[in-house]
């Protein structure tokens, strides 16, 4: 199957900034991709070079088999897109501006019902933009975003500005959509919600590409280590490390919680001898590194 | 073209929705009524033609009414919609940005137009129903008037969509429309008049005079409105000047027109080559 997005070499510069240096990537469809990165990296350029607001300086950009910057509108149609910090003229109602945005699709108006519904906004689709809350406005913008079951969704910080329970809403709407085959942008510097929701992560920093895998892939290349935790009874801490031949990297908590460092190799050999410790262990914890230490490891690379 | 009427709708929607279309319908008929009937005050009724005073005070009203209100309605079209953030998301629609600049002309075009036949209409309305006598050579004077009053409004609505996608910030495109405003129908004429003063006929001949006229939409229309056939001219005080400038009305309609679309022209490239 041919990729939806792909990017091969493509530099973005504004006067003297370089936004994107020559960043290369495919997308599949299907997948649900985390874009990661400071504010300011490049997240947004990227996202308006496949929408084809801006045009490279070099290199080439295609999306859904079109120059996005070409002036065809034939792949737009099957394009969404939640801009950060999403804006409505405030005079119309809900409801006007789904039917405004989905006669732009050449799509049924009689659809937007369905979508109002979806975002949990069939309440308030009568009332003036103006009367909406930020959650709401936010709702508003994924529903736009969804007009038309569009193949490939770019979603530009969707989740500043939501509560938890919106969130949780959110990434269930987007967990759909790619299941129905939609591919996904997600932009966020709020790593660890988008851990367990994507499949794959790129990671930008001042306009490179530093990092680019699913998230197992980026463990294995980052050989970060992992964190096992160990509860014993209170003050048995130090006889647990002795047991554990006591690694460099055991820590201490409150004299029955000890937390170690390890490689996944060093993580075996220490859960075997922690099974044969019997009674002593109370509970025990493995916690891979996270997205955001993952993310963390990959900047530090970059700026030495 | 569906996109273009799409958009216009859009644009009319909201204009009725903020209640623009309203302030300015009530804005023209307020000021057209009152002048209609202060106006014609000091002819008195032995004015055999009260429609023609109307039509000089009203195209004089125009001249600086229409203009500022376009300007005031357009500035703001492409630098304001980018700055809400309202733009990058239409921007990704299947729409061309020509599409999207055409569709907002013909949307406030028609509010425009909209509030001007209302607003005028009502005066002329009004006289008619007052009992005073007006025959069918001032009619057609005062649709001209209304006709060449829009095509004025046109005129500036292009200006207007030029200056928004030239800045970056809505402050700046207000501050020059302004100044737009203020150099063409107040500084353009004091300034003119200043150099026929001096030159005393020397240097600028009538034909020079009509082009220098042309390079002024506001003074196309006040030829085409106050120098016209009708006996308006004899009240408006332009019967001197159209005595020496003779441009046939052909040229100054094609003259607003050409007003109307070069700006259109150069607003839709260079919008379309802009990056967002």
């Amino acid at each position: 199957m041919t990729a939806l997005v792909d990017i091969a070499h493509a530099t973005k510069r504004y006067g003297t900034l370089e936004a994107v240096r020559d960043i290369s990537f495919a997308l599949e469809p299907g997948q649900t991709v985390a874009l990661v990165g400071h504010n300011g990296a490049g997240k947004t350029t990227l996202i308006k070079l496949m929408l084809g607001l801006v045009r490279p300086t070099e290199g080439s950009v295609r999306v859904l088999g079109e120059d996005p910057a070409g002036g065809g509108t034939e792949a737009r149609r099957q394009l969404g897109y939640l801009p950060e910090s999403v804006s409505f003229n405030t005079a119309l109602t809900g409801r006007e501006v789904l039917a405004f945005y989905a006669r732009l699709k050449s799509e049924p108006v009689a659809g937007i019902q369905a979508l109002l519904d979806r975002v949990g906004l069939a309440k308030a689709a009568d009332r003036r933009i103006g009367t909406y809350s930020k959650g709401m406005r936010q709702r508003l913008g994924l529903a736009q975003a969804l007009i038309g079951t569009p193949q490939l969704l770019l979603l530009d910080e969707p989740t500043t500005g939501l509560d938890p329970g919106l969130r949780m809403e959110f990434y269930e709407i987007v967990g759909e959509l790619s299941d129905r085959g939609a591919t996904v942008v997600l932009s966020s510097h709020v790593l660890t919600e988008l851990e367990e929701r994507t499949e794959r992560v790129l990671i930008v920093s001042r306009g490179h590409l530093v990092a680019d895998g699913t998230i197992d892939e980026l463990r294995r290349i980052a050989e970060l280590p992992a964190k096992v935790r160990v509860s014993v009874a209170p003050g048995e801490a130090e006889r647990l490390r002795g047991l554990m031949g006591d690694p460099a990297s055991g820590r201490t908590f409150n004299g029955h919680r000890v937390e170690f460092d390890v490689t996944p190799s060093e993580k075996i050999e220490l859960l075997r001898r922690a099974a044969g410790a019997g009674d002593l262990i109370r509970d025990i914890d493995v916690v891979p590194p996270s997205l955001d230490e993952l993310y963390a490891h990959f900047l530090r690379k970059e700026t030495p | 073209m569906r996109n273009v009427l799409l958009i216009a709708a859009k644009e009319i929607q909201e204009s009725l929705r903020n209640r623009w279309v309203l302030a300015m319908t009530a804005l023209l008929a307020a000021l057209a009524l009152s002048l209609t009937f202060l106006g014609s005050a000091p002819t008195g009724n032995v004015g055999a033609r009260a429609l023609d005073v109307v039509i000089v005070s009203l195209s004089s009203l125009t001249i600086f009414l229409v203009p500022l209100v376009a300007l005031l309605i357009s500035h703001d079209a492409v630098v304001g919609e980018t700055e809400r953030g309202t733009m990058l998301l239409l921007l990704s629609y299947p729409v061309s940005r020509g599409q999207v600049l055409f569709g907002k002309f013909t949307g406030h075009l028609a509010i425009l137009a909209f509030a001007t036949v209302l607003g005028y209409g009502t005066a002329a309305v009004t006289l008619a129903a007052t009992g005073a006598a007006i025959d069918a050579r001032s009619w057609m004077a005062f649709a001209t008037m209304i006709g060449t009053s829009i095509l004025l409004g046109a005129v500036f609505i292009a200006i207007g969509y030029l200056v928004s996608v030239l800045v970056r910030e809505r402050a700046t495109a207000a501050g020059i429309a302004i100044g737009v405003w203020l150099l063409l129908v107040v500084v353009f004429d004091m300034a003119l008049l200043g150099v026929l003063v001096i030159d005393q006929g020397r240097l600028i001949s009538p034909a020079a005079l009509s082009g220098l006229l042309l390079l002024n939409p506001a003074d196309v229309y006040r030829l085409l409105n106050l120098a016209g056939a009708t006996s308006a001219s004899a009240f408006s005080g332009m019967s001197g000047l159209a005595g020496t400038v003779s441009l046939a009305p052909a040229l100054l309609l094609s003259a607003l027109a050409a007003w109307t679309l070069v700006p259109l022209a150069l607003a839709a490239m260079i919008f379309s080559r802009r990056e967002l």
